[in-house]
């Protein structure tokens, strides 16, 4: 009996060209400085993905200490509301530290340990990748600082003390939107200051070469373990369609991945819609971004007619980046796969189903590929399956669920929808007392 | 106005027993009018060139003073357009001295490299600093501005090698750049002694490339510590925060650090 950890490889999916690109997007438009060092983690990536000791090591930790492989679950009451194709859920949120970021700060630190590095630094938007990385130099024991936008702190303090008591050392960032932006920014501007010494350990499939295509190696677990798991599930076949959320992009290059090979199977990215795409405040890059350079990276961006990066807006504050994966840039340009906004609303409205239907509760962040889930699943036959990768938990989130219910009301909160008679009836106050 | 005008430039503030002052302003800080007054100020002061920041919202290699800067210029309006529309009202006026543009690419990008460089060039800038922009992805930029002949600058950093400094400054049709230190650009208290160690290898690497030394260079005892190592010395982030602080003193302090510029009998 295989736990499909054994036929893992890191080096599954090609390396882009010498320049890091994906096509039109990606590359490396870094300030002199970096060059030398960004040249030594290309040579050591593309050294450390192809060693069978690296990736020993790397899956030995995933089973051991993250938990992997994940499971892959039928939600059968959510299937049942949606009405229409089986729902399956990769449960990222079970992974240890709560969400998939922890497949990739492990993958990063034993790198940055390989090139003899003195610190890590990490910038984090929601803080899981925060938590991940001062999980990660805990136990291999490297210190590490955390930037962390003060608009994020305070939406998502939970995961502050989680760091703090990890040992890592929080820097608020108190520019711009303070939000992961700014922090990616921040992370960046100490990088420069010391880029012998210390390692960038970046969170997203975004920034120059070779970020995104290690990210993309580290975090495909989820989707070769997804993949064989939906073979055993469903008796030889595979799902009809896989989605993910997409912030920067790293849980859903790496669930997609794994199944780009797979023409029949559709590929669908949920981005942050905020109040509305039409709207100025949202963070869907891909679907209402322009071609642009942020962070070291040619991708889809959001921002005006001058070329300034706009301000950007989700409930999830790991979603709101004005930037995306150059790998999902070129997935979308290709038409391999498809990327549609998901308003904080509607992805308000599956979180709370997911937690009264399936007694998960996702993160906001996974919860936007949950309704997008829902949508596809609701207009296809039940022969169909739609596999959406929960990419963490949402214990971190309760103060923006609260934050999010007195702004709207409690009535507005009812279960009405949930098409489950159990439940009182819309509006019904005692729900929540 | 060209790559020559930007390379006589230097070559006069030699010939003057001089290593040539750049004054960096952001562009539109706090509005534009205030640029083209300050840089006609600058010239009259003995600045030999003026490098102009172009506002970028995410400012990678700048430290807080010209975030901060760059905040209030985009704030205020300024856009690509509106710097070369400042540049147009400078000569305009009559200042001749090669005017230098450092841009972020993405501005740049999204104004279009080929336009973009036939318009600065039409506007009467002499050349361009992109700093991130790496000499890998800088193809399509060197033939634009080739083409109209605007000088391209690159940088070199105490961590870049004696082979790519040499390939730099090959590359680099107006001046090299050298950062003086790892890090954000911002006033420090003090010159590096690694700062000198570069500029001394740089001599040796950079072939009839004229080189500049900028990012933490502040005062005139700085600018006297490194005129003899380099063909010119960049004074920034002090230089705008004085223009936050008390932009009417910008010109004398121009003056005195031109003054410290003078490095007779060294060379």
């Amino acid at each position: 009996m295989t736990d499909h950890l054994d036929t893992f490889r890191l080096d599954a999916a090609p390396m882009p060209d010498a320049h890091g690109r994906f096509g039109d997007y990606g590359g490396s438009w870094i300030p002199e400085v970096l060059v030398p060092v960004a040249g030594r983690i290309v040579e050591g990536w593309s050294a450390a993905r192809t060693d069978p000791a690296f990736l020993q090591e790397f899956v030995g930790m995933c089973r051991s200490f993250v938990g992997r492989p994940t499971p892959l679950q039928v939600a059968p009451r959510l299937t049942a509301h949606a009405g229409g194709a089986q729902l399956l859920l990769k449960r990222e949120d079970l992974a240890h530290t709560g969400a998939h970021k922890i497949n990739n700060a492990l993958g990063q630190v034993l790198l940055a340990r390989r090139l003899g590095v003195k610190r890590v630094i990490a910038e984090t938007g929601a803080g899981q990748h925060g938590v991940a990385t001062a999980t990660a130099c805990a136990l291999l024991d490297m210190p590490c600082v955390v930037y962390m936008g003060s608009h994020d702190i305070e939406r998502q303090h939970p995961n502050v003390l989680r760091m703090e008591l990890l040992g890592a050392e929080v820097r608020p960032v108190d520019e711009g939107q303070r939000t992961l932006t700014d922090a990616v920014s921040a992370a960046i501007r100490d990088w420069v200051a010391d880029p012998d010494g210390t390692y960038y350990l970046l969170g997203s499939a975004v920034g120059m070469h070779p970020f995104p295509t290690m990210v993309r190696d580290l975090q495909s677990v989820i989707g070769h373990e997804a993949r064989a798991q939906s073979l055993e599930l469903l008796g030889g076949e595979l799902p009809s369609v896989v989605v993910a959320c997409v912030g920067g992009g790293s849980n859903a290059i790496g669930t997609f991945m794994p199944f780009a090979g797979d023409g029949a199977v559709e590929l669908r990215g949920a981005e942050a819609a905020g109040d509305g795409i039409d709207t100025p405040r949202h963070s869907a890059s891909v679907a209402a971004g322009s071609i642009g350079v942020l962070h070291g990276a040619r991708t889809m961006l959001i921002q005006d007619d001058d070329g300034q990066v706009l301000p950007t807006h989700s409930i999830s504050a790991g979603l709101d980046y004005p930037g995306v994966g150059p790998e999902h840039a070129q997935l979308a340009a290709t038409g391999r796969a498809t990327y549609t906004g998901v308003t904080d609303d509607e992805a308000m409205a599956a979180l709370q189903l997911t937690c009264r239907l399936e007694g998960i509760i996702p993160a906001v962040e996974s919860a936007h590929a949950i309704s997008l889930a829902l949508d596809i699943a609701a207009g296809r036959p039940a022969s169909d399956t739609v596999l959406v990768t929960v990419s963490g938990r949402g214990d971190k989130d309760l103060a923006t669920i609260m934050q999010y219910r007195a702004a709207h009301g409690v009535t507005s909160m009812n279960f009405a929808d949930a098409g489950d008679d159990h439940h009182p009836a819309p509006g019904a106050p005692h729900v929540y007392a | 106005m060209s790559t020559r005008d930007l390379r006589a430039a230097f070559a006069a503030a030699a010939a003057d027993g001089r290593a040539a002052l750049v004054p960096y302003l952001v562009c539109g800080h706090p509005d534009a009018d205030t640029t083209v007054h300050l840089v006609l100020e600058a010239a009259a002061a003995g600045a030999d060139v003026i490098e102009l920041g172009v506002p970028f919202s995410d400012p990678l290699a700048d430290g807080e003073t010209i975030r901060n800067a760059t905040r209030v210029a985009l704030d205020a309006g300024m856009s690509v357009a509106g710097c070369l529309d400042v540049v147009r009202r400078v000569r305009a006026a009559g200042a001749t001295l090669p005017i230098v543009l450092m841009g972020y690419v993405n501005p740049l990008a999204r104004y279009g490299v080929e336009r973009f460089c036939a318009d600065a060039a039409a506007a009467g800038v002499d050349g361009l600093i992109v700093p991130d922009m790496p000499l890998e992805e800088s193809g399509e930029l060197l033939a634009a501005a080739g083409s109209v002949e605007l000088g391209v600058t690159f940088l070199v950093t105490p961590v870049t090698g004696g082979a790519r400094i040499a390939q730099l400054a090959a590359a680099s049709t107006g001046f090299l750049y050298c950062v003086a230190t790892t890090g954000t650009t911002g006033a420090r208290a003090d010159v590096a002694s690694s700062t000198v160690e570069l500029l001394d290898r740089v001599r040796n690497l950079a072939g009839d490339t004229p080189f500049a030394v900028g990012f933490g260079v502040s005062t005139p005892e700085h600018v006297a510590e490194l005129a003899p190592h380099a063909d010119g010395v960049i004074v920034g982030s002090a230089l705008v925060a004085l223009v936050e602080r008390d932009a009417a003193s910008l010109a004398g302090r121009i003056g005195e650090l031109v003054a410290a510029t003078a490095v007779v009998g060294v060379r």
